[in-house]
């Protein structure tokens, strides 16, 4: 409710004057049947046309406005809502896109597109209807008790005893609600699931003719999924008949109390009657009240997920001068005795995400300099921490012990753009978007043509990008569907050289490359980027040879260190790799 | 993009989609049937109880003293037991209009996603996920939400409308033709406004869909993202097609909710023409006050509902448009259905031949040109050469993801679109380059291809493919859950498990495309070996940029733009000193 308001706030003195307006609205709705009543009892008897004419003309007009407010109030109450909605996504979008790695495999990412879209929806949808339908219905309940009191408050009494009851249970219902709907929107995250699921594995699923099974598997998400809707709509539906049912039952009271009334003068039956009408104001009242409080839980559940995202605190703030390490070690990269493992503490009671794997160690006491312009390889077994070092120099995650220092300066210290910026980086998770060529390898930056096609060049792209139709023009699908393997890791690496960075990280990024082409690319490194900082991971021994400075990593430890040469005499598994790469020739 | 179109192709008329959707709930008929007498039933009752109420006043209407309390009680209790029985109507008719419009809504999303299994794989290439996501959360959402509201509220009003004008036109045939007057009026009017609402809100469906699949795109990209620090830009392209989706949203709605009012205006216009003929019928001496107040009293019994509807009346046609856009996915063509006389390739023996084929995923580009291969039962066939060459392209159509536009493939001698899918790909296990791995246990996993795999066969597997000392370190071991997108898990262990599941899928033909790209060598070396005892006797396709991997391979294919350039063992096409022989060398550059 807090979250609501918060985005409602702006809009206040807008919903202000629409509420305002929508009372007016009422009021002539109203004000219509006394109009026509008039008309009928009064004038239509004296037989003066000229008078039937002015009456009902007011009654048109009456009409007339009617329509006006509401139209005017309902079309605010939509831009309110659909401004509102804007805002929330934008802002859900905004912190979606900064969640650290271990934010995002705790909320998963079906769960955040379900939040963004569904949840959203949901909101937009109280938003508008509250505003359409917030004014009439508590008008009507309380405008129906004053009138009713005003004619015999014995027996409105009544009602006003049996309002605030009614009150409770809708309120207490619907509070009840939240849960339930919380539930039926993570039903709805597992049929995301899946369906992501299936739809990039796609390959998959056909090869092995499982689609079968997987229509099962999804009809299980699925029913389940009908299933928590059900049973919280049917739930949700109960207060209506309930309070139907008691307001019945006060009228059947009202009626019996009524008659001993009249049989002691104390009032007269054309007042019960009265009742009658004026409590199907109340009911309308209520049942409006009740319909706005059980689309407040929907909107609620809703609510809680989209600011458990937006509340997320950064867990990676950055720190000030005064807070940051030191180290003795010089140099333009440093680890100083860095220790760290996958945090697994709320990953574990979500049950979401990789839950057992985070509580090994991911590296241990990892401790090494490389100077501006050299170049460091790490070569090491799969799941040896490889990408956890990429992963800590560029601040994704916080090493539990020691630290890491970036030019001289604790990588905490600077603005997160700030640091990312001095990178080109290529890693393993990463995409090739849905956009032009140049619009993938400038992705955003300031760099010229020159920089682009130069960036291909040293990439080994320029060949196949010029080969395209329209060249830097032409469009990449999603994923870069329509480029093979190795053509999409060259547009990542010319993306990743485009700017000139200080510092270029290669993970594993010329796998899909063929050998030939993986040394032209490293040549055209060498001899066209020569001050840059390269840090280059690969399973390839000759991708990494050439190092100024080599890790080789087992089990998150350093069991070997130095370059090339060095390695072969000391390291006997960095020895045995070389010989099974290059020794069978 | 041409091929990236949206999905939808031919507009289809609101009123193909409304009869589907009449088709969907027709599967309910006898329920909504059932739902409609109750409906009767309740407000039959409802009707009943004030007229009770009416009866209880009249026998208390004696004045002071006079009170015949047995009657005013016996009527109390006719009320009561009405609204008693009323509400208990009301309970169940919600109840069990919830379940049939729930159930639809499952019944769409069910058929939705067994529409996605049976297209061809073309289609997830070219189309966004978080478009076809989309069709499913937000639009059936949409419909489901309108049934289960407003289907109750239309019958409901149907019922008191025909009542109404019943009694309207019983009392009075002048002044119930007058009250009808703005019956065609609102008609029209509505029609209009469908016809008016309709691109709209076709327009807002489609915007949602557009923005989330931005989202999904940009989200499964977002390490990227940051690594560049592009959030600013990519927030900014967010704020075009996020305001596409508020704008398109207050362009239907603000239009859409117009309705509700416009209606209640012409209603009320309705009742003042009543008042003023009836005045004037007075006049004449035609009517008396007394007909016209009762006439009114029904008129309004009749305008409440009309209201009613009036107001949801933009939610069915935001509805209508949703469900068009669920319709057009459904009406996607197909993967080609299997040949009539499909044979079920059995007994494979991996005799599989390409002849003369072409290809290219846009018509008039071609990728393979007049391409021809042959691989005898139990060789291994490596293809190789520069990326882009068509390497994962020949898999696609051995596996007929793609048809072959001209030239044959050929599996034991038959031409593969003489056979059933399922069999062809059963015939098949495959790595591939771009790993996947879904939500589920470790287990589940690797037995995924093979129904019924004991625990025995998994770990035997995972031994093969060299991960499972990785699985026995995690806390649950082959219980443990992993996801897709879930961190922590590297690209290369992921392989590793692709690779025993396809260890675990025993097929006398395999495929592996890059299959150990991300894994490192010594650990390659190892599945190698296990490969080779599992590739034995197997006809076996091999991918690789390591050419070490492939150093044995019965035939060598090199290709280069489509074109087989080079064929032969590892040793001749050495000493051939061609294509070959500079991408071998190249290893120690």
């Amino acid at each position: 409710m807090h979250f609501l308001l918060r985005y409602l706030k702006p809009y206040r003195w807008v919903i202000l004057v629409s509420m305002l307006i929508k009372l007016c609205a009422t009021l002539a709705e109203l004000l219509a049947p006394y109009v026509l009543e008039y008309l009928i009892d009064t004038v239509a008897p004296t037989g003066e046309v000229g008078r039937v004419f002015f009456w009902g003309s007011a009654m048109i007009l009456l009409a007339a406005c009617q329509w006006g407010l509401n139209v005017y109030a309902n079309r605010r109450s939509v831009r309110v809502a659909s401004e509102c909605a804007y805002r929330i996504r934008r802002d859900l979008f905004r912190a979606s896109l900064n969640l650290s790695g271990e934010q995002m495999d705790r909320f998963g990412l079906p769960s955040i597109i379900s939040r963004m879209t569904s949840d959203t929806y949901n909101l937009q949808g109280f938003i508008q209807s509250s505003q359409t339908m917030g004014i009439r219905a508590p008008f009507m309940l309380f405008g129906g008790i004053l009138v009713t009191l005003s004619m015999d408050r014995a027996l409105a009494l009544i009602l006003c005893v049996m309002a605030p009851v009614m009150i409770v249970l809708v309120v207490f219902i619907s509070w009840k609600g939240i849960p339930l709907y919380d539930r039926v929107q993570r039903g709805m995250d597992d049929i995301v699931r899946v369906m992501r699921e299936n739809i990039t594995g796609i390959r998959v699923v056909k090869a092995l003719s499982r689609e079968k099974h997987e229509k099962e598997r999804y009809a299980d998400v699925n029913n389940e999924a009908a299933k928590r809707d059900i049973r919280a709509s049917i739930i949700m539906a109960l207060p209506g008949p309930l309070v139907t049912l008691m307001l019945n039952v006060g009228l059947t009271l009202i009626v019996l109390l009524g008659a001993h009334r009249v049989n002691d003068g104390l009032t007269k039956p054309g007042v019960i009657l009265a009742f009658l009408t004026y409590f199907n104001m109340i009911l309308m009242g209520v049942m409006g009240l009740n319909r706005i409080f059980m689309m407040l839980s929907k909107a609620n559940a809703s609510a809680k997920r989209i600011s458990a995202v937006i509340d997320e605190r950064d867990d990676l703030a950055r720190i000030g001068e005064d807070e940051a390490a030191h180290t003795d070690q010089t140099g333009f990269l440093v680890f100083d005795h860095v220790s760290f493992s996958y945090q697994a503490d709320e990953t574990e009671k979500s049950g979401a995400g990789f839950a057992g794997a985070s509580r090994q160690k991911a590296l241990t006491d990892i401790h090494f300099s490389v100077p501006k312009g050299a170049s460091l390889g790490i070569i090491g077994a799969t799941g040896s921490g490889k990408s956890t070092i990429v992963n800590l120099l560029m601040r994704f995650y916080d090493p539990q012990d020691g630290h890491v220092f970036v030019d001289g300066r604790d990588v905490r210290t600077y603005d997160k753009d700030e640091l990312h910026r001095r990178f080109g980086v290529v890693l393993q998770t990463d995409t090739i978007f849905s956009d032009t060529v140049r619009g993938n390898i400038a992705f955003g930056r300031d760099v010229t043509e020159d920089d682009i096609q130069n960036a291909a060049k040293d990439a080994m792209a320029k060949d196949f990008i010029e080969a395209l139709d329209d060249g830097y023009d032409h469009k990449a699908a999603i994923q870069g569907s329509n480029f093979s393997g190795g053509q999409r890791q060259r547009l990542m690496i010319a993306r990743a050289l485009a700017a000139n960075p200080e510092i270029l990280i290669l993970d594993d990024a010329s796998s899909a490359l063929d050998y030939r082409t993986d040394a032209n690319l490293r040549r055209a490194i060498d001899e066209n980027h020569g001050g840059t900082t390269l840090v280059v991971i690969a399973q390839r021994v000759s991708s990494i040879m050439g190092c100024s400075e080599i890790l080789v990593l087992d089990e998150g430890r350093v069991i070997g260190q130095g370059t090339h040469e060095s390695l072969l005499k000391t390291c006997p598994v960095y020895r045995d790799i070389y010989t099974v790469q290059m020794g069978e020739a | 993009m041409a091929r990236r179109d949206t999905i939808m192709h031919k507009p289809k008329d609101a009123r193909g989609a409304f009869k589907r959707m009449l088709s969907y709930l027709g599967k309910y008929r006898l329920l909504l049937g059932l739902i409609f007498v109750l409906c009767v039933a309740s407000n039959v009752l409802s009707l009943l109880g004030p007229s009770f109420a009416g009866s209880a006043i009249n026998a208390a209407a004696a004045g002071e003293g006079k009170v015949d309390f047995a009657q005013v009680g016996y009527f109390a209790l006719r009320m009561l037991l009405c609204y008693v029985l009323s509400s208990c109507l009301t309970v169940s008719i919600n109840m069990t209009m919830t379940k049939v419009s729930k159930r639809v809504a499952r019944g769409m999303r069910q058929d939705v996603f067994d529409k996605l299994m049976r297209l061809p794989v073309g289609f997830f290439d070219r189309n966004q996920a978080g478009d076809i996501i989309s069709r499913v959360s937000y639009d059936i959402d949409v419909i489901s939400t309108c049934l289960s509201t407003d289907i109750i509220a239309i019958l409901t009003s149907t019922v008191t409308v025909i009542g109404a004008v019943g009694m309207m036109l019983y009392i009075s045939l002048p002044l119930a033709l007058t009250a009808l007057i703005t019956v065609p009026a609102a008609v029209v009017y509505t029609t209009k406004m469908r016809k008016a609402t309709q691109p709209r809100y076709k327009k807002r469906s489609v915007n949602y869909g557009k923005m989330n699949g931005f989202v999904e795109e940009m989200l499964t990209g977002q390490k990227t993202i940051l690594t560049y620090a592009y959030e600013n830009g990519v927030e900014e392209r967010f704020e075009g097609v996020n305001r596409d989706a508020a704008d398109g949203y207050f362009r239907a709605d603000s239009l859409g909710i117009t309705i509700g009012p416009t209606i209640g205006m012409i209603n009320q216009m309705g009742l003042a023409l009543i008042a003023f003929a009836g005045s004037l019928l007075y006049m004449g001496g035609g009517i008396t006050i007394g007909q016209i107040s009762s006439f009114i009293l029904y008129s309004r019994k009749f305008s409440g509902p009309i209201n009613e509807i009036a107001n949801i009346i933009n939610e069915l046609y935001s509805a209508l448009s949703a469900a068009e856009r669920v319709f057009s996915l459904l009406d996607e063509t197909e993967e080609l259905a299997d040949d009539e006389n499909a044979k079920t390739l059995e007994n494979v023996q991996g005799d599989v031949e390409m002849r003369d084929v072409s290809f290219g995923y846009d018509s008039g580009k071609t990728i393979l040109h007049d391409l021809s291969l042959h691989a005898s039962p139990g060789k291994m066939v490596a293809i190789v050469g520069p990326t882009g060459a068509g390497k994962t392209t020949i898999i696609n159509l051995l596996m007929r993801f793609y048809d072959v536009q001209a030239g044959a493939v050929l599996a034991d001698g038959s031409d593969i679109r003489s056979l059933t899918r399922k069999s062809l790909r059963g015939a098949y296990s495959m790595v591939l380059q771009d790993t996947w791995v879904f939500r589920g246990t470790i287990f589940d996993n690797i037995a995924y291809g093979k129904d019924n795999a004991s625990m025995d066969e998994v770990v035997r597997a995972a031994k093969a493919a060299h991960i499972h000392p990785f699985v026995m370190r995690l806390p649950a071991g082959y219980d443990t859950e992993i996801s897709e997108d879930g961190g922590n898990i590297s690209k290369g262990q992921k392989q590793l498990l692709t690779i025993a599941r396809a260890m675990l899928y025993d097929t006398s033909m395999l495929i592996l495309d890059e299959a150990t790209s991300n894994v490192d060598t010594s650990t390659e070396r190892e599945i190698q070996r296990a490969m080779r005892d599992l590739m034995h006797g197997k006809t076996c396709f091999v991918i690789a940029h390591r050419l070490s991997t492939i150093q044995n391979a019965d035939l060598i294919l090199v290709l280069d733009h489509g074109d087989v350039v080079e064929q032969g063992t590892h040793r001749e096409l050495l000493e051939r000193k061609g294509f070959y022989y500079r991408l071998y060398r190249a290893q120690f550059e």
